[in-house]
């Protein structure tokens, strides 16, 4: 198992192998983030029998992160998840795409042990959620959708009260705070409060906030919604260089770019349930073509371009404002459609995006 | 570990520490007196002026006239300034009880949803509320010190008892702010709040034996105040400033506030596990 080390400038994360201290006489209390200050211990675990019994977990490090098979979640009559399998291995950065209400955050919840589960089998970390709930809270990281910061309090007391949420030894999360603080970019606003901060900064904040128990899994839910381009790409830059250092990613994004760029593997899902499986690359080879040509007409002559150039690709999807071709060769295909008479008023030939696959998969575009 | 030999008698007090006050509660309670630091001085005004004003207008300027009249038999031989000071004493306290028992309830599940951040840690629902309930029995702890002391000085306070007031106001805050706690985790909007102040806090300060008797009231509005938390709380805070112990009684009246906070406590429990574990 690697834990995560921030080195001091930022930069320089090495990997680490803690898996001595999580079984048992921690080396240093990394990796035991729900154990107390010696003594404090024997108390609780008398009082709440089972409520801690994790922290004596052995990991084996072979095992899959989160497993679940036919998970299911449902409110009443509806149907938020319908039944998914899903497998993150440790390392990996695996992502859930789909547009908003496809379940995702629901699927998410669940593997954050704050949600119970409708149907199914889920294990998150080799534990049963609804058994081992605190224990396996005390071994994610989490960056909800909204920030959830405590806007009253200073940037590094956010981390500083979070970090107790873990029982984590205070001058254990001083040391941290200044690495993570470093990690985000946010040293200089570390004793500003937080509600003046843009968004992209209470977003780094909340990451900082959900590595200060050096998780061995970090559940990101749609961690760069709202932001504007430059502080999604300073935010990418940053997990870019999480999973670069081993840690573990499940995040959801209804953004293809986003998935594109930090997704090992991931799962398209609409509708409560898992249209498809697979490495971005995968994906788009296995539901696309190689390219796509878009075309843009003037206003009217839309349907009638529409109804010319529909046999001259085997798929084509016509949108509202948009028509897209899709072959291997872009360049050809246009060619083609000159020879037609067709006279497009915009053409744009591009490789195949997941937005492509997804519009393949469901006949719907994923931003709307 | 050094636990494995420590005496069982320690052992034992430690689990049952434990379970008043589950070591993630107190982090979370740690986390609220962090920020309670930022927002305590706001907190004066409501606290303290506003009785302190109630008790120079009421219990000094129309105190004269109460006491001119032959109404002092029927308060039990004291001046109405020493009958209502503990009455305000009380009712302040819950009053401090029921508004942060309200809006920052709210604010932890819906607005800033701070409560969600903390159960996505080790800590569960029940240690969000029970770090609330400390948290609430200190800010009655010491708002009920500061006014036992500024009665003091009033002259309010004839007799040692009177610390017996401290423990029975925050008693009485718990007893208001349990089920109040329980009932804001089930709102979706803050309408409910000004409704309750308006209808229920309000009405219960004016009529619960804190001004006056409540053998002033009508024969069938006294049931009504029995059963209200805040009468039993100022019964023993008088008693207790007036230095006139009754064992029996303040044991019923206690019994009674313990139960308002302990089926409180329960319910809230539930509702906080409802609302933040979906």
């Amino acid at each position: 198992m690697h834990g995560l080390h921030l080195g001091g400038s930022g930069v320089d994360i090495e990997m680490r192998d803690d898996a001595v201290a999580v079984r048992g006489l921690p080396r240093d209390r990394r990796r035991a983030p729900l154990t107390d200050p010696p003594g404090t211990q024997t108390g609780r675990v008398a009082v709440t029998p089972g409520r801690y019994r994790a922290s004596a977990m052995p990991a084996d490090p072979s095992r899959p992160l989160v497993e679940a098979r036919a998970l299911c979640k449902r409110f009443g009559t509806f149907t938020a998840v319908d039944g998914i399998d899903v497998t993150v291995e440790r390392g990996e950065a695996f992502g859930f795409l789909g547009p908003n209400g496809a379940g995702k955050s629901s699927t998410m919840r669940m593997i954050g042990a704050v949600s119970h589960r409708s149907g199914g089998e889920l294990r998150v970390l080799g534990l049963d959620p609804d058994r081992d709930g605190p224990a396996i809270r005390g071994r994610l990281g989490v960056v909800p959708q909204d920030d959830t910061l405590d806007l009253e309090l200073t940037v590094d007391e956010n981390l500083q009260v979070y970090g107790r949420y873990f029982g984590l030894p205070r001058s254990v999360i001083r040391r941290r705070t200044d690495e993570l603080l470093d990690f985000v970019q946010l040293t200089d606003r570390r004793a500003d409060k937080v509600e003046p901060l843009s968004g992209g900064m209470k977003r780094r904040l909340t990451i900082a906030r959900a590595l200060v128990n050096e998780p061995e899994l970090l559940l990101l839910d749609e961690p760069t919604t709202g932001l504007d381009p430059q502080a999604r790409h300073v935010l990418w830059d940053r997990l870019y260089r999480l999973k670069q250092s081993g840690v573990t990613l499940v995040l959801t994004t209804h953004y293809m770019d986003e998935a594109e760029q930090l997704c090992d593997r991931l799962v398209v899902m609409d509708q409560a349930r898992i249209k498809a499986e697979g490495s971005p690359r995968e994906l788009i080879a296995r539901y696309s073509t190689r390219e796509v040509v878009e075309l843009r007409f003037r206003s009217g002559e839309h349907e009638v371009a529409v109804d010319k150039l529909a046999g001259l690709v085997e798929r084509n999807e016509v949108l509202p404002d948009r028509l897209l071709l899709y072959a291997d060769d872009g360049d050809a295909l246009v060619a083609a459609v000159h020879d037609l008479g067709v006279v497009p008023d915009q053409v744009v030939v591009r490789r195949s995006t997941l937005e492509d696959v997804f519009l393949h998969l469901t006949g719907r575009t994923l931003v709307d | 570990m050094a636990t494995a030999s420590a005496p069982i008698a320690a052992r034992r007090a430690r689990g049952a520490a434990d379970l008043v006050f589950p070591p993630p509660a107190r982090r979370v309670f740690e986390g609220l007196l962090i920020a309670y630091r930022r927002t305590w001085m706001g907190t004066i005004v409501s606290s303290f002026l506003t009785p302190v004003l109630f008790l120079l207008a009421m219990g000094v300027g129309l105190g004269r006239l109460v006491d001119r009249g032959q109404a002092a038999q029927r308060l039990g031989d004291v001046s109405y300034l020493g009958f209502i000071a503990p009455g305000l004493l009380a009712a302040t306290v819950m009053q401090v009880a029921a508004q942060e028992s309200m809006w920052p309830i709210m604010a932890g599940i819906k607005w800033l949803k701070t409560f969600h951040a903390m159960i996505a840690t080790p800590v569960s629902p029940f240690d969000v509320v029970m770090a609330h309930v400390w948290f609430l029995a200190v800010r009655a702890a010491s708002v009920a010190t500061v006014f036992l002391a500024i009665i003091t000085v009033f002259g309010a306070v004839v007799s040692p008892w009177a610390v017996v007031a401290v423990p029975v106001a925050v008693l009485t805050a718990l007893a208001f702010a349990c089920p109040i706690m329980a009932f804001a985790a089930t709102r979706e909007s803050d309408q409910g709040f000004a409704a309750l102040s308006r209808f229920v806090i309000q009405p219960l300060f004016l009529f619960s034996g804190s001004f006056f008797p409540i053998s002033q009231l009508p024969a069938w509005l006294r049931p009504v105040a029995w059963v209200t938390p805040l009468w039993h709380g100022v019964e023993v805070a008088r008693g207790a400033t007036l230095g006139h112990p009754r064992p029996l009684a303040w044991a019923l009246h206690v019994a009674v506030l313990l139960a308002y906070a302990g089926v409180g406590l329960f319910v809230a429990r539930l509702t906080f596990e409802r609302r933040l574990i979906t």
